[in-house]
Parts: structure tokens; C-alpha cells; sequence
């Protein structure tokens, strides 16, 4: 248990995450603030006094007044004392390169009159850009302690936490704005009907009331009361609470800061931004970019992914062989560790392409990307801010959803994250990679582009086009609630912080693990159950049947495939193949099969099923091959006759007709639950499931019946 | 005048803003009355533009940067 909480509080790009990976090291966990689905970090840090503090990185603001959702977090722990996360200490980080604009939201958070102290973060760039900063000066002007760090070279983060230990209980800070005059009855009665004595708590009470959960139905009421009878009016007042604040922040920045060349800062900045935002040049290597990461994510990650499936192949063989024979065996090796290994499976793809989205944030390339695509992207109902979670998708929906948070508009924000899930995801990948690998020549066309590589890449064009497409149709459809911004700032550009970029791909790896894996294995185990047993009379015939044949017949040709045959009829009467029968008539015209049907089935809930159900139809079929790599699956699903014409079932058009239901279809609860915590409705998930599944069906539909001769 | 009707290049400085949402927003970010903005470049279709003030470069639509009255 910790002996106290600590907040780190600062503007976007301070450094305050690279800080929190200091203090913390990997001693730190990812959790949810209560009721809302912000990540909330916390780690533990050990003070020179021999406590031990627990750190929580807060969201990166410019103001206390929120623009977005993951900026009310900051007001909202600030705010309430019941909050798990509320600090004892408030730490506020502040660029030393731009210390006027960041001592708004000190000034702001001081105000509210908790225990704080000032950690001037960058200290090193300062210095090299020709800004000095008078520390002691300043500290006496603001009544706390300040602390000049630089987080990135690891520089003072002794002297933070020593004072961190030294804050005392009782806040120290001088007060700056006569918070009480904006609005002075307003303030007084809202004193008066919730029992504090913070001024300013008051007013920000009275200005953000609507996003506090702590008050109840009755208390919101008379707040409201409170100001309609003030006529209380929010935008005028953060207005003028702003520029007074800034006239107070003159003040004391007067002699405490000496600037001898910011200029210098952009220099290197210009050049870059002259090349990569220029107006052809920055486009293509924007794309070239993107190609990159593509390739990346799929040739860096195929050594790990052939270790792991090699790895997982041999630890079924393994435990086949040594395990007692039975059904828990059975169920161990062919349900839990065969849907294990379908996740294990994912995570090089993850971690390389959140290792490269977190190199082109940190390095200030995507706020440039942002720059570039706002045009484009708004013709078509979205934001500039919408190709981090778009291009995040192609890894997996559920991190980009949350990362749509960013986009302020709520239109923008909805049309992203309704969009979002049609872009190919790396669960779809192994079902494209199996499907083309059947129908597709692995042959080369012109010399150099791969077949196989171009049908791939076709997918994936095919997917973008559809969101881009059906992000038009929602464009038109909502209604704008309020009016979309765009102002962000540009970072300069730097080199990636290589520590942070490893955090970001252990943590998005664990995340995905842990989310995809709960559902992924219990379909797994299910699935499993499901194709094993069937309703026990069928089971008993069936029985009945091959164990008289087995002890009169003396055709060799029967005794030969006799298991093998008694497992497809059992398979065909299973649970499973009895759900797959029932749906066949709907999917008859997809070109698809009762066992397709029940691959399609386990996929309802997770896409990423596909492969590992086929493996597990197959191999439940032909029980007598212990071994089921992937080459033999692909063999045996190749080599599936459709029992009453003798023709194969994968032929070219049932293998497209599935890659565009799988290109489309929502096959994936976890987005679901995701879209669901993020809109705070079950309407927007809802109409997703459906223009999904619809288009899916339609496409495959279409794509069968135009390719099947 | 208004800040969208500058080119790249060109330096004026903040008077007023006619939008008093957007105001908080822009002022927050450093875009105070009396500032020296100046337009570094615009994005490939013209629109957003960068800018610099206050220290540092931000980046706003055309729309935005016609509610920061200039001289």
C-alpha cells in the first residue's frame, strides 16, 4: 500500500509520460478511472524518506476546462475527494521551453488550493534554445517548490522526489487571480449549498457541474438553479478568467525568465517540415510511410509468428504423446492451448506496428500527418485526427476506437469510431493469408509483384474504400451537435524517446492478451465441447453402426477409413454441425457449407476463430493424423469434396465470397463492447452490427455469384 | 482583417476574436490579444494552416483562423 497518492498534471507534450516511466519503471499498471474508460496509470515510486508514493499519469491538458472526454479526467479527480485516484500531492510538469502557456494550468490547479509543487521538465532543450530560468526566483513567486528536470536525459529526478517528500500536508501556494470576482454571488451561494471554502473549486464547480458524477440529481438541479438566477454565463467568464490569468502569469515571469534565442528552437523544425509537409513531396512520403509499416508489420513479424506456431504445434504433439489419454487432455490441448496459440500468434504484429505509431507520435511526425489529411478526411464526414485510430486499425479496433477520444467533435468522433472496424484488422490477416494461399497461384506477374501479395493488398485497399465510402453515407445521415475544431499544436520534431516506445508495444501487447484472450479461449473450450458431443441418441446410432460394420464387414477399402468416417458423421451431428445445418440454407447462396457455416458461427464473436475452428473442424475429422500444422490444414481444406456433387468447396469464388465477409462482417465482440463503453449506448454498437453483417452478406454474396461459373 | 486572409510568410499581430467559444480555446493555447502571429505554411490542399506564436507552432483550419481579428 502506498503512504500517498501522486498526480502528475501538465500540458501534451511535456514529457509527463516520459517522467511517469521514470518514476515508476515497470512497476506500473494500466487500470480504468471508475465509470469511464480512460486509461489510468499508476506505479509506485520509492521516496528518499522511505515511503513509497503511488504516481497516477492524469490526461495531457491545456486547461482545467476540458475540451475533450479524456480532459475531464483531470478535473473530475481533481475535483472529488472520493475518487480512488484524487492525490494527496498534485505534481504539475511544465515545458521549461514554453513556461507561460504551461503556468496557465499551474495557476489554474494552484487555485484549488492542494498540497503541489512545480516540476520544470525540458530543462536541457531550454538551455540549448537560450531560455535561463531564475528557479529560486520563481519558486518564491508561486509559493511552491520547483524543480528543474530533464526527464529524457534523467536528469533532477533525484531532487523531484526528495521533494515530493518534503511537500507538506498543507498547501503553500501564493494566490494569483481574485477567482471570487468573476462570479461572486454565484460563488458564495455554491459555498454555501455544498459546504467548501475554495473559491475557485466553487466557480469551476459551477462552470463543469454536468460532467461531475459525484453530485446527485437533486444537487445538479440547484447548481443550476444557482446560475440560471446569476445568469451565469460559462464561455464569458473563461474568457476573462483566462486573460487574467495570463496578465497575473506576466508578472511573475517578469525578470524570472530570459530568452536569448527561441528562434533558434524551430531551425531544424522549418527544414523538416519544408520537406515533409510539402505539397507533393510530403504526400508521397506520407504514403511511402504507410507502405512501409505495412510491410513491416507483415515481413518483420514472420520469423516470431513461425517460431510461436511452430512452438505450439510442438507442445500439443508433446502433450498428446505424454498426457494421459481422455477427454480433459483433449480438451486442454485442442481447445485451451489450440485458442492460446491462435492469440500468442498476434502479438509480433501488434508490437511492431505500436512500436512504429509510437515512433511517429513521438518523433511529431503524426501531428503533421494530422496537418495533411485534415482536408481530405473532412470531404468524407471525418478529422485530420482521424487517421491515427484509421491507421491503428489495420493492427486491431479496439486500441484505435479509444484512441478516437482525441477528436473533439462529437460527429467526427462517431463517424471515426463507426468506420474504424472495417479497415482490415490483424485478426482478419490469417484468414485472407489461408484463403488466398488455397485459391491464389503463388505465381509472379510482370517479374517482381507476388500474386498472392497483390490479392492481399487488394483486401486491404478494398477495406479502406469501404470506410471512406460508408464514412460519406454517415456524413450525411448525422447531424453535427456542436461545431468541430481543429487547433492543435505542432511539436517540434525529436528523436523518439526508445524507452517509451518499448512500454508502449509491452503495454498494447499485455492489453490485447488479456482482452482478445478471455474470449477467444472460452470460444475456443466451447467450440470444442460444441463439435465433440451431440445429442446422445444420434451418437449411440452412430456408434451402433460403425461398430457393425467394423465387426462383419471385410471390405478393405471401408475398414481403412472406417474412423475417419464414424469422426465426419459425428462431427456432422454434433452440436456444432447441427447449428451449421440449421444456417446452411442462408449461406447456401455465399457458396458456403454447414462447416463454413460453423466457422462462421465461432467467428461471430471473434474473427481471429476462423483459422483455429477450421483446424478444429478438420482435425476433428481426420482424428487419426495427430499432427495439424497449418500446411497440412491448408492441405485438408483443399481437398474437401462437397459430398453430393464431388466438386470442391473452396473454389476461387466461395474463398473470395468469405475474404469480403470477413472484410466486412463485425466479427468481433470486443469492438462491440468497446464501441459500447466509448459511446455510452448500445444504439451506436447496435447499427454498426448491422450495416456490417448486411454489407458483409451482400458483398459475399454478390462476389460469389459473379466469379462462381 | 482576419488571420485566413494572410499568406504564408506574413506576420501580424492578435487583436480581438469574434467568436467568444473559440476565444477560450485559442487563448489557452497561447493566442493571446497582442501576440505576433505569423503563417509558416499551409497543409498541401491549402487548408489547414501552421502557425506560429507564442513559441510554438499550432495548426488550425481556415474557419478558425477567421475568428482572430489581426493588424
Amino acid at each position: 500500500m502506498a503512504d500517498l497518492k501522486v498526480a502528475l498534471v501538465g500540458n501534451p507534450n511535456t514529457g509527463k509520460s516520459t517522467l511517469f516511466n521514470l518514476l515508476t519503471g515497470l512497476n506500473q499498471k494500466i487500470g480504468n478511472f471508475p465509470g469511464i474508460t480512460v486509461d489510468k496509470k499508476t506505479g509506485y515510486c520509492k521516496l528518499p524518506s522511505g515511503k513509497t508514493a503511488e504516481i497516477i499519469d492524469l490526461p495531457g491538458t491545456y486547461s482545467l476546462y476540458p475540451k475533450s472526454k479524456d480532459e475531464r479526467i483531470v478535473f473530475q479527480v481533481l475535483a472529488d475527494e472520493r475518487n480512488n485516484a484524487h492525490p494527496d500531492i498534485i505534481v504539475l510538469v511544465a515545458d521549461s521551453t514554453n513556461l507561460r502557456r504551461n503556468l496557465l494550468l499551474f495557476s489554474q490547479v494552484a487555485d484549488l488550493g492542494k498540497p503541489m509543487l512545480l516540476v520544470l521538465n525540458m530543462a536541457d532543450m531550454a538551455k540549448k534554445e537560450g531560455i535561463s530560468i531564475d528557479v529560486d526566483k520563481l519558486a518564491e513567486r508561486l509559493g511552491v517548490q520547483v524543480v528543474s528536470i530533464s526527464a529524457r536525459k534523467e536528469e533532477g529526478i533525484a531532487q523531484l522526489k526528495k521533494a515530493i517528500a518534503q511537500t507538506t500536508t498543507v498547501a503553500t501556494q501564493n494566490s494569483s487571480v481574485e477567482t471570487k470576482d468573476f462570479a461572486p454571488k454565484a460563488i458564495e451561494e455554491i459555498k454555501r449549498k455544498i459546504g467548501v471554502d475554495n473559491d475557485y473549486y466553487a466557480l469551476q464547480i459551477l462552470h463543469q457541474h454536468e460532467h461531475l458524477t459525484f453530485f446527485t440529481a437533486k444537487e445538479q438541479e440547484e447548481i443550476e438553479t444557482i446560475e440560471v438566477s446569476n445568469s451565469f454565463d460559462t464561455v464569458k467568464l473563461q474568457g476573462e478568467e483566462t486573460v487574467a490569468r495570463y496578465k497575473h502569469l506576466s508578472k511573475v515571469l517578469n525578470d524570472v525568465v530570459t530568452d536569448t534565442g527561441a528562434e533558434r528552437k524551430f531551425i531544424l523544425t522549418d527544414k523538416i517540415d519544408a520537406v515533409l509537409t510539402h505539397k507533393i513531396g510530403g504526400v508521397i512520403i506520407f504514403f511511402f510511410i504507410l507502405f512501409f509499416i505495412f510491410n513491416a508489420i507483415f515481413s518483420w513479424s514472420s520469423v516470431p509468428m513461425d517460431m510461436i506456431e511452430g512452438g505450439f504445434a510442438t507442445l500439443t504433439e508433446w502433450g498428446h504423446e505424454y498426457l494421459p489419454a481422455g477427454v480433459l487432455t483433449d480438451l486442454l490441448l485442442d481447445g485451451v492451448v489450440a485458442g492460446l496459440g491462435g492469440i500468442i500468434i498476434f502479438i509480433p504484429q501488434i508490437a511492431v506496428l505500436f512500436a512504429l505509431i509510437s515512433i511517429l507520435e513521438d518523433t511529431g511526425y503524426m501531428a503533421r500527418v494530422t496537418f495533411m489529411m485534415d482536408k481530405v478526411m473532412r470531404k468524407f464526414g471525418l478529422s485530420g485526427k482521424s487517421v491515427v485510430p484509421m491507421i491503428g486499425g489495420i493492427a486491431c479496433a479496439v486500441p484505435s476506437i479509444m484512441s478516437a477520444r482525441n477528436i473533439e467533435n462529437w460527429k467526427d468522433r462517431i463517424i471515426t469510431i463507426m468506420v474504424t472496424p472495417l479497415i482490415s484488422c490483424s485478426a482478419r490477416l490469417p484468414v485472407y493469408t489461408l484463403l488466398i494461399s488455397l485459391v491464389v497461384p503463388n505465381e509472379k506477374v510482370l517479374g517482381i509483384l507476388n500474386l498472392q501479395g497483390l490479392a492481399l493488398m487488394g483486401m486491404y485497399l478494398i477495406s479502406i474504400a469501404a470506410a471512406i465510402l460508408v464514412a460519406l453515407v454517415f456524413k450525411f445521415i448525422l447531424k453535427a451537435k456542436e461545431r468541430s475544431y481543429f487547433i492543435m499544436e505542432l511539436p517540434v520534431y525529436r528523436m523518439p524517446r526508445w524507452k517509451n516506445v518499448l512500454f508502449t508495444m509491452y503495454e498494447k501487447s499485455k492489453a490485447f492478451v488479456v482482452e482478445a484472450g478471455k474470449v477467444i479461449i472460452a470460444i475456443s473450450i466451447i467450440l470444442w465441447v460444441m463439435s465433440t458431443y451431440g445429442p446422445s441418441q444420434r451418437f449411440e446410432a452412430i456408434d451402433a453402426k460403425y461398430n457393425n460394420i467394423e465387426a462383419t464387414s471385410t471390405d478393405s477399402v471401408q475398414l481403412a477409413s472406417l474412423e475417419r468416417d464414424r469422426a465426419a458423421e459425428k462431427l456432422e451431428n454434433s452440436y456444432a454441425g447441427i447449428v451449421g445445418k440449421v444456417i446452411e440454407p442462408a449461406i447456401k447462396p455465399l457458396g458456403y457449407d454447414w462447416k463454413i457455416g460453423i466457422a462462421l458461427i465461432t467467428s461471430f464473436a471473434a474473427r481471429e476463430a476462423f483459422v483455429g475452428t477450421m483446424a478444429t473442424i478438420y482435425s476433428v475429422e481426420g482424428a487419426e493424423d495427430s499432427e495439424a500444422g497449418e500446411l497440412r490444414l491448408r492441405d485438408k481444406i483443399a481437398a474437401a469434396k462437397d459430398p453430393k456433387t464431388g466438386l470442391p468447396i473452396f473454389t476461387i469464388a466461395t474463398a473470395f465470397s468469405l475474404m469480403l465477409f470477413y472484410a466486412f462482417a463485425m466479427q468481433c465482440m470486443s469492438t462491440v463492447a468497446i464501441v459500447y463503453r466509448e459511446t455510452k449506448s448500445w444504439k451506436w454498437p447496435v447499427i454498426q452490427l448491422v450495416y456490417m453483417t448486411v454489407m458483409a452478406y451482400v458483398a459475399a454474396l454478390i462476389a460469389y455469384q459473379l466469379i462462381n461459373p | 482583417m482576419k488571420l485566413s486572409q494572410l499568406s504564408p510568410g506574413q506576420k501580424a499581430t492578435i487583436v480581438s476574436f469574434t467568436d467568444a467559444e473559440m476565444s477560450v480555446k485559442l487563448m489557452e493555447m497561447g493566442c493571446l490579444p497582442g501576440e505576433v502571429v505569423e503563417i509558416e505554411r499551409c497543409a498541401p490542399l491549402g487548408c489547414p494552416i501552421a502557425i506560429r506564436v507564442a513559441g510554438y507552432q499550432l495548426c488550425l483550419r481556415k474557419s478558425e483562423a477567421a475568428v482572430i481579428v489581426i493588424q
